[in-house]
């Protein structure tokens, strides 16, 4: 185990937090907005350096060796469990740290320009900086528990953020629905730690650190729970925690919602890091994973439903930040399709190229809505590229990145997915996700059409190109949107190998998979600009009319989960529970009751006690009759 | 005079002799009647903190103190403290300041008796924490009911009445059942060995028939079962705290509730090991239950204090959990989320006190909005509520994550389904944070509120901080415990002592 103590490592943690109780506890007062600003920015910008620093670290060590570590001190230990305060800088660490720090500076400084003016401007620093601070914790940690506290703290953040703009109920309550969902996954997640552990435990072997857990994986391929194999159960578990995380069917619901919050959050939190952490922990404990083949199929699976059936929503939706929302649930299908095939580096690779062109587009969105004075109703826009011609280059490049035009950064990555699927063995897996590339490419030039094309909508005319402190953030993201995939298709993937364990080999078929992906791309970018002009959208809505309102209405997911899960639970929670069992039963018939009852009976023996003499004589009479016969 | 030199002794007296030191003081100079108030549970948090300093985290009961009292009978005055007990102890001393502070502006009348009865009620709870003597254990249990009865009954709100006296029959009938087990215990220690003794350490394990320790641990658990509160003997608690005056809440959830849990670990199950490990399953299901049942009804509460209430009564189903699974993560954990559980609930209690001083409602629908005119008050409830539900990084987890990974390999079940209950804690508490806090200022009446005062911050900042560094460096208390929760699962000596994971 290489370098047990290294310094650096806190160096990139703390600077988000003391940024966090800068913005915190100076606020509007001291501080104020452009030094807020100022500081949030600077805060990550350090933690960049030392996360390069670190990178550089690790690289100069062998590539097989490649881990760094700093144990702050024992969190918890009780019995037989014990956590360390620990973090650990591997090459799986090392990129999502680099990937995190950088996108989050990038926005950070955009957000200075977006928030501008906003009464809230450091509480929003405060927050984002919390986030980032949570987010490194979660993917440096050194145990699933510290990697918890992160998990949990991002859903804090984004809970706060989602609802930063709290007077308005709708946007609180998105807040809330997200925090709760996540809650739901979470239990799952803790779940299956509870049972590894406990396994583990019965097994002798109850270190939970990651390197611990790796070695001693092996103890329990032959223990079984619940009727199927340990690791199985275990795995099917944390992934129930990654799909709430990562907003994947069926607990995908709360991250369209989440786009209440401010735009540079969507790009940050819903598109670029947070929603990947299910992502992260699938290749973090990719070791679990491989023993559990058929937790991985249920993977593979889900995220192949999940990136058709979201991006089938994403089609119609009319709100700017909708699409891009349901393509980012349908992208983190790929990446987990890409992990339930085996191939977590290729899951991590997308992870990365997905974080630089979809916070691009969410950028690009949110210049967009700065432009239009917050109007995110893409049929009130068109031809917005003659007024915001910056933001329409810049989006473009995002644009043609996700749709998989050849060269640019989504080709490389989904085209790799899609070849690993294809060697693991799943062809209609393939197919599925061979589509939804077409539905990709299409979706994402709808919104283009839509929003900077064709003639002006509405209120279009009035629109303004946003300052510079935005649009040079999404120049840096439209560089790495372009060129990133090209620069790290075999770097990364060489760099990953000893942690994540990549599928190797060259697919004999890989030219002719290659072309038919990227076919289905142009042919989506083709048949959007056919499909929106007037004629063809008003026929194909007329004649595909249920098909469209089921769509549209994203499958009626939130209205079953009220009426299956929410509606009930709040039956049984206010009549049956509260109403009728404690307030009716427990308290009234049990409790009040037997108080009744004895009043009661005290008052029928009371009357016995009237104070009249003959009564008493009589009773005494009667006592003594009684007592004569017994004892005669 | 070692009655006042043992500081342990100290401690204990040391409330109730400025109770009797408030006699003195004119009824009407109130402004010095508070101050003593004050000052006297200030003194009793500095001995506290002495008494932590000197302790010594490796011993075992420790500033043990010993007087004669009958001794025809063999009852003594004993008293020591090991590390559980001297951690609620110090929790008991922490929440008795902010709970004299909160009063100062809310009760205007009758304020002498008032604290009188304040600092009788802190020496009956520290005696409580610290007897070793079953006599004097029950003294001191008795002791804290009359206290707490004159407190909702005279300053609670409007249906003080009933709720004082449903709490005293309730806890009455508990403890008169405690009694008699606690003299036939004795009794029939008398009939074996010869002599008589209340010492709690003589009496442990004690060679009685499995029949009469059937009898005797239900009769104990049921009194403990009503202080917990364990479902369904829970319904006097909502009502206590509705009525019941701030600084009343503050220490019957704080403190009070500990003493069910203190009672089982102290008494019910080292006392009768044999009864104990035949009704443990039943027990801890009775928890795990509590907690998703608790949950549940908070969820449908309208009123804050009602909502706080039964979400402890859904904590407190998990500290049950935790110390009847006999596994040394579970208890350690149930200890500590002891603590956990008087923070925050104590500082839940604490806020709602605030707003209703402010505005004279606990109705959730009355708020709404408050962030914009309560920024400060608004982000303390804001960490509060997620101490409360066991958001990693403060207090809450680590005792939740304890008891739910310790339990989990004795009753897996259980602990699967406690964990579910761990979940509805973010819908209700975030619900009624949403509908408080956020949304539109709905109320004219609440546009002018203040923000947190001095005085409102001085209490607060210490349990915020205690929060923070439970959550992070928990060491020093489950260090602590570590001792007294061995030699309680060695007393239990369960017959499931073979962790075998029964899913496998």
């Amino acid at each position: 185990m290489e370098g047990n103590y290294y310094p650096l490592l806190k160096w990139i943690l703390l600077p988000p937090l003391a940024g966090f109780i800068a913005n915190g506890l100076g606020g509007k007062k001291f501080l104020g907005e452009k030094a807020g600003g100022i500081i949030g920015s600077a805060a990550i910008f350090v933690s960049l350096v030392f996360a390069a620093l670190s990178f550089s670290d690790l690289l100069n060590l062998p590539a097989d060796h490649r881990l760094l570590r700093d144990t702050f001190y024992t969190w918890i230990s009780a019995g037989s469990f014990f956590v360390d305060a620990a973090f650990r800088f591997d090459p799986l660490s090392a990129v999502m740290a680099l990937i995190i720090t950088g996108v989050s500076l990038l926005i950070h400084i955009y957000s200075t320009g977006y928030m501008k003016g906003d009464a809230g401007c450091n509480r929003y620093f405060a927050y984002l900086n919390l986030f980032v601070f949570f987010m490194l914790v979660l993917v440096l940690a050194d145990n699933p528990l510290v990697m918890f506290v992160g998990w949990e703290g991002v859903g804090l953040c984004s809970y706060l953020l989602i609802g930063f703009w709290y007077e308005d109920p709708e946007k609180a309550s998105a807040g809330k629905k997200a925090f709760i969902t996540n809650r739901v996954g979470d239990a799952g997640f803790l779940l299956g730690l509870m049972l590894l552990f406990s396994l583990l435990a019965a097994a002798g072997a109850p270190a939970m650190d990651f390197a611990s857990l790796e070695k001693n994986a092996p103890l329990l391929a032959s223990a079984t729970a619940l009727g199927m194999a340990a690791p199985t159960l275990i795995c099917l578990l944390l992934f129930f925690g990654a799909t709430g995380k990562s907003a994947q069917f069926p607990l995908h619901v709360w991250l369209p919602d989440a786009m209440a919050g401010p735009t540079p959050v969507s790009a940050l939190i819903h598109a670029a890091t947070m929603v990947t952490a299910g992502v992260y922990m699938l290749a973090r404990l990719h070791f679990l994973y491989e023993l559990a083949p058929k937790a991985l199929e249920v993977v593979l699976l889900t995220g192949c439903f999940t990136a058709f059936f979201a991006a089938v929503i994403a089609l119609l939706q009319k709100d700017i930040k909708k699409v891009l929302a349901y393509s980012t649930v349908s992208q983190l299908g790929y990446m987990f399709m890409a992990a339930g095939a085996g191939a977590f580096s290729a899951s991590v690779f997308h992870l990365a190229t997905h974080a630089f062109f979809k916070a691009l587009l969410f950028l690009g969105a949110g210049s967009v809505i700065h432009g239009m004075r917050g109007e995110q109703d893409m049929f009130k826009m068109g031809g917005l590229r003659n007024y915001m011609p910056h933001t329409f280059l810049l989006m473009a490049a995002g644009w043609l990145a996700i749709s998989g035009v050849p060269g640019l950064s989504g080709f490389y990555s989904k085209d790799l997915i899609l070849e690993k699927v294809f060697e693991h063995g799943g062809r209609w897996v393939w197919a599925a996700g061979v589509l939804t590339a077409g539905l990709t490419a299409f979706y994402t030039t709808r919104l283009v059409i839509l929003t900077f094309l064709r003639q002006p909508r509405t209120s279009s005319s009035h629109a303004h190109e946003s300052p510079l402190s935005m649009t040079l953030p999404m120049a840096a993201l439209a560089v790495l949107a372009l060129g990133g995939g090209f620069l790290l298709k075999d770097s990364l993937l060489v760099f990953l190998e000893p942690a994540a364990g990549v599928g190797a080999g060259i697919n004999p078929h890989a030219t002719l998979l290659m072309a038919v992906s990227t076919g289905a791309g142009l042919s989506g970018i083709a048949a959007a600009f056919l499909l929106t002009l007037p004629g063809p959208a008003a026929f194909l809505k007329l004649t595909l009319a249920p098909a469209h309102a089921l769509a549209f209405n994203k499958f009626y997911v939130d209205e079953i989960y009220g009426l299956l899960a929410v509606r009930p639970l709040k039956f049984i929670s206010g009549k049956l529970l509260f109403k009728l069992l404690d307030a009716g039963l427990i308290d009234g018939v049990m409790v009040n009751g037997t108080a009744q009852a004895f009043y009661k009976a005290a008052s029928s023996l009371r009357r016995i006690q009237n104070g009249r003499l003959d009564h008493y004589a009589l009773i005494f009479t009667l006592g003594v009759a009684v007592m004569l016969y017994w004892i005669i | 005079m070692e009655l006042l030199t043992n500081p342990l002794s100290l401690i204990v007296l040391l409330p109730g002799l400025a109770g009797l030191m408030l006699l003195a003081v004119p009824e009407h100079r109130t402004k010095a009647v508070r101050k003593l108030a004050l000052a006297a549970t200030l003194l009793t948090l500095l001995a506290a903190l002495k008494l932590y300093a000197e302790f010594d985290a490796a011993g075992s009961m420790q500033f043990q103190f010993s007087l004669p009292w009958l001794p025809a009978y063999g009852i003594n005055y004993t008293l020591g403290v090991d590390g559980i007990s001297l951690l609620l102890i110090m929790l008991t001393a922490l929440l008795m300041p902010a709970a004299v502070l909160a009063s100062f502006s809310s009760i205007k009348e009758g304020q002498r008796a008032y604290y009188i009865c304040l600092l009788f009620l802190e020496s009956a709870m520290l005696g409580v924490f610290a007897a070793l003597d079953l006599f004097v254990f029950y003294l001191f249990w008795e002791g804290m009911l009359i206290p707490m009865y004159f407190l909702i009954g005279i300053w609670g709100g409007p249906r003080r009445v009933y709720a004082a006296l449903k709490f005293f029959i309730y806890t009455m009938a508990g403890s008169v059942l405690m009694l008699v087990a606690i003299l036939w215990v004795a009794a029939a220690h008398h009939a074996q060995a010869g002599t008589w003794t209340f010492s709690m350490p003589a009496l442990y394990g004690g060679a009685l028939t499995a029949g009469a320790q059937f009898w005797l641990f239900a009769a104990f658990a049921f009194a403990f079962a009503v202080k917990v509160p364990l479902f369904p003997f829970h319904t006097w608690l909502p009502d206590a705290h509705v009525e019941a005056p701030t600084a009343g809440s503050v220490l019957l959830a704080g403190v009070l509730l500990k003493m069910g849990i203190y009672g089982y670990m102290r008494l019910a199950v080292p006392l009768f090991p044999a009864a104990a490990a035949v009704f443990a399953p039943w027990l801890a299901a009775l928890g795990a239950f509590g907690v998703i049942y608790a949950s549940l009804v908070a969820w449908s509460q309208k009123d804050l204090k009602k909502m706080v209430a039964y979400s402890s009564v859904a904590h407190l189903g998990l500290v049950m959990l935790g110390i009847m699974s006999f596994e040394p993560a579970a208890v350690s954990g149930a200890v500590l989320q002891l603590a956990n559980h008087g923070l925050s609930t104590g500082a839940l209690f604490l806020l709602v006190g605030i707003l209703y001083e402010r505005r004279h409602s606990r109705m959730i629908d009355d708020y709404g909005g408050l962030a914009k005119v309560m920024p400060y008050f608004s982000a303390v409830l804001l960490i509060v509520t997620l101490s409360s539900i066991g958001l990693p990084g403060l207090n809450g987890f680590v005792g939740e994550a304890l008891i739910l990974f310790g339990s989990f390999r004795v009753y897996p079940w259980l602990a699967g389904a406690a964990l579910a209950g761990v979940v509805l804690s973010a819908v209700y508490m975030l619900g009624m944070y949403q509908q408080t806090i956020f949304g539109p200022l709905r109320h004219e009446e609440n546009r002018l509120l203040s923000d947190l005062n001095a005085k409102e911050w001085t209490y607060l900042v210490p349990l915020l901080c205690l929060m923070l560094l439970i959550g992070l460096w928990p060491a020093p208390v489950l260090k602590m415990v570590a001792g007294p929760v061995n030699n309680y699962i060695a007393l239990a000596q369960p017959q499931s002592t073979a962790h075998a994971l029964e899913l496998k």
